[in-house]
């Protein structure tokens, strides 16, 4: 019955879609109506095919098969997204780079947005969405809420998100509203699958076993709904024709400058903070074998977290048509916000107090703790950054640039790579990984190239702002903007290094995942072992 | 609901209100006796790796695992 339900409902998608593509007005909308249409009537047949056939929902066993995918997809669209970012840091070196052919597809303006969501969204969401059902069944002590259709909704819903929000940005569908490019139909899409991968998670902490609900939950559960929140009233808009994609934003002026930043800032704080943290609180302590440092710390660290956060966009307008007061607030909170970030960076750190021997020993560990070191080094810059006379130095130049990156590279990246070299051997049930060593290689070319990336920004935002507010003795400013660019070329070629570096690190990982599922020996019945028949 | 109301009302009660729960919480956090079940919450990661609790193993599922 309710297969027939599913079929009748992606058919009907499949043609309404191929309708669309039909009368589509502009490029972008009608190649994503036919990936709409490829993508149900895939579903449609994948339905049919296993109609009857398919295996009762074991419920003494943790649904991984979902996992599994996602951490194919995060090890996929990370190399993705680095590849993309190496690109456009030559193509800001090298003009030249933007070629001719690809004028008003593959320039730096069309590949930038792209660079960002695979990296953002792809690589970090993936891992997110992969990591939180991992860990909400284990702490949880019960399998994913929803059977398996659920978790594959997401996993898949959310993918297709990614295709369609990618494409659209190559063909021109934007609503140029940073980290929330995606026009309309998409974020409608997005709000579908999130609401799906609340149900999930949520439904799992409602029959979970355990009776605490461990802190990682509590990071993930606000990732989710804020996030939520955060994507509907920043994607407010009003659809020029159902068959196109421009839209037209609700919120016009400072108002809907105000709200994008609240949404991008707090893209930061909850998708790149509170998520990850949720994968620090439970991959740290496991990779480490000793509980967190003090439960009692990562209480209040969650709290102080999510009460402060949520304030300190308006520090991305500082000097803007935003009044004073709001931008006074925004400062006031980032820089308070310092507090229970370094709280919780001193909780992961501490958790290995009594093993700190594990360093020497073990690339994974080693990786987490950079990370968390990274995480700790950026929410210090960050709240300083936010002080109107600093950001009156740093706005808009490539300091910006290089904060981001110390904390997206050093903070997420490292520590979805420990979470990926943690699962990898569990969930295909492998004798730990094909090579340590080269888990040591990334270690290195991922840490040196974010050195790299972040001292050359330094240097460029720093000496790009002097540059700006330069003088001469009459009160005219002294350099053209195009002096400043090419001033930074030196940098923009070190930055381009390392993200050369930082890529080379990403695919010998892919390399090293790969290897250890296609070679490494299979550990006979792990799961069998641990709990006596029953 | 216009918006000098709205503000108003953020910018007094619900300011109150957010500062005096986050402050419950922390006196919460360390409340009498709560070490004890912090130590056993912080335990969970360690617990069912492999497989989800059953229902009839549910009691003895609270005793840590080592």
């Amino acid at each position: 019955m309710w297969d027939y339900i599913k079929l009748i409902a992606l058919g009907l998608v499949a043609v309404l879609a191929a309708i669309a593509a039909g009368y589509a007005r502009d490029l972008a909308y009608q190649v994503n109506a036919v990936e709409v249409m490829l993508a149900a009537a895939i579903a449609f047949i994948w339905v049919l095919r296993t109609m009857g056939s398919r295996q009762p929902v074991a419920q003494n066993e943790y649904f991984d098969g979902v996992v599994r995918a996602g951490v194919i997809a995060t090890t996929f669209w990370g190399v993705v997204g680095f590849l993309v970012a190496v690109i456009i840091a030559f193509q800001l070196a090298y003009p030249a780079l933007n070629f001719e052919w690809a004028q008003g597809y593959l320039n730096f303006g069309k590949l930038r947005p792209l660079h960002t969501s695979a990296v953002i969204f792809a690589f970090g969401g993936n891992a997110l969405i992969a990591s939180s059902f991992y860990v909400v069944q284990r702490t949880s002590a019960a399998r994913l809420f929803g059977g398996n259709s659920l978790g594959w909704f997401v996993f898949w819903g959310y993918n297709l998100f990614i295709v369609l929000a990618a494409t659209g940005y190559i063909l021109g569908a934007t609503q140029s509203k940073e980290y929330a490019e995606p026009e309309w139909y998409v974020d409608i899409w997005l709000t579908i699958v999130w609401v799906a991968y609340l149900l999930a998670f949520l439904g799992t902490i409602f029959k979970r076993k355990e009776p605490h609900i461990y802190v990682a939950n509590w990071f993930y559960l606000s990732f989710i709904v804020t996030i939520a929140m955060l994507h509907i009233v920043n994607n407010l808009s009003i659809p020029v024709s159902f068959f196109g994609s421009k839209s037209v934003q609700v919120f016009s002026g400072v108002q809907d400058a105000m709200t994008q930043w609240w949404y991008g800032h707090n893209a930061v704080g909850f998708f790149l903070t509170a998520g990850f943290l949720g994968m620090m609180y439970y991959f740290v302590p496991k990779q480490a074998e000793r509980p967190v440092y003090s439960y009692k710390l990562s209480i209040v660290h969650f709290w102080a977290l999510i009460f402060l956060y949520i304030w300190a966009g308006p520090h991305h307008l500082h000097y803007t048509a935003l009044p004073d007061w709001a931008s006074t607030l925004g400062m006031t909170f980032s820089v308070i916000l310092w507090m229970p970030s370094w709280g919780g960076m001193i909780n992961g750190l501490m958790t290995l107090s009594g093993a700190w021997d594990k360093l020497r020993t073990d690339p994974i560990i080693r990786m987490m703790v950079v990370s968390v070191g990274f995480y700790g080094m950026s929410t210090f810059e960050g709240p300083m950054m936010s002080i109107k006379a600093v950001n009156s130095l740093s706005h808009y130049t490539d300091w910006t640039i290089g904060h981001v990156h110390s904390g997206a590279l050093g903070w997420n990246g490292m520590i979805t790579f420990g979470m990926l070299y943690f699962l990898v051997p569990r969930l295909w049930a492998r004798e730990g990984l094909y090579s340590l060593k080269l888990v040591s290689w990334h270690f290195w070319l991922s840490t040196i190239g974010i050195v790299l990336y972040a001292a050359s920004m330094w240097v460029a935002g720093i000496m790009q702002g002097l540059m700006w507010r330069e003088v001469d003795s009459q009160g005219f400013l002294v350099n053209a903007f195009a002096d400043t660019v090419a001033a930074m070329h030196p940098m923009f070629v070190v930055r381009g290094l390392g993200g050369v570096l930082y890529l080379t690190g990403g695919i010998i990982m892919a390399y090293n995942l790969w290897m250890t599922v296609a070679r490494q020996p299979r550990v006979e019945s792990r799961s069998v072992a641990a709990v006596p028949a029953e | 609901m216009d918006y000098h109301i709205f503000r108003e009302f953020a910018d007094s009660w619900f300011l109150i209100f957010m500062f005096v729960f986050f402050l419950a919480v922390v006196a919460w956090v360390f409340r009498p006796g709560s070490r004890k079940t912090y130590e056993d919450t912080s335990e969970i990661p360690f617990r069912h790796e492999d497989k989800p609790a059953n229902a009839s193993e549910a009691g003895e599922s609270r005793s840590p695992k080592d």
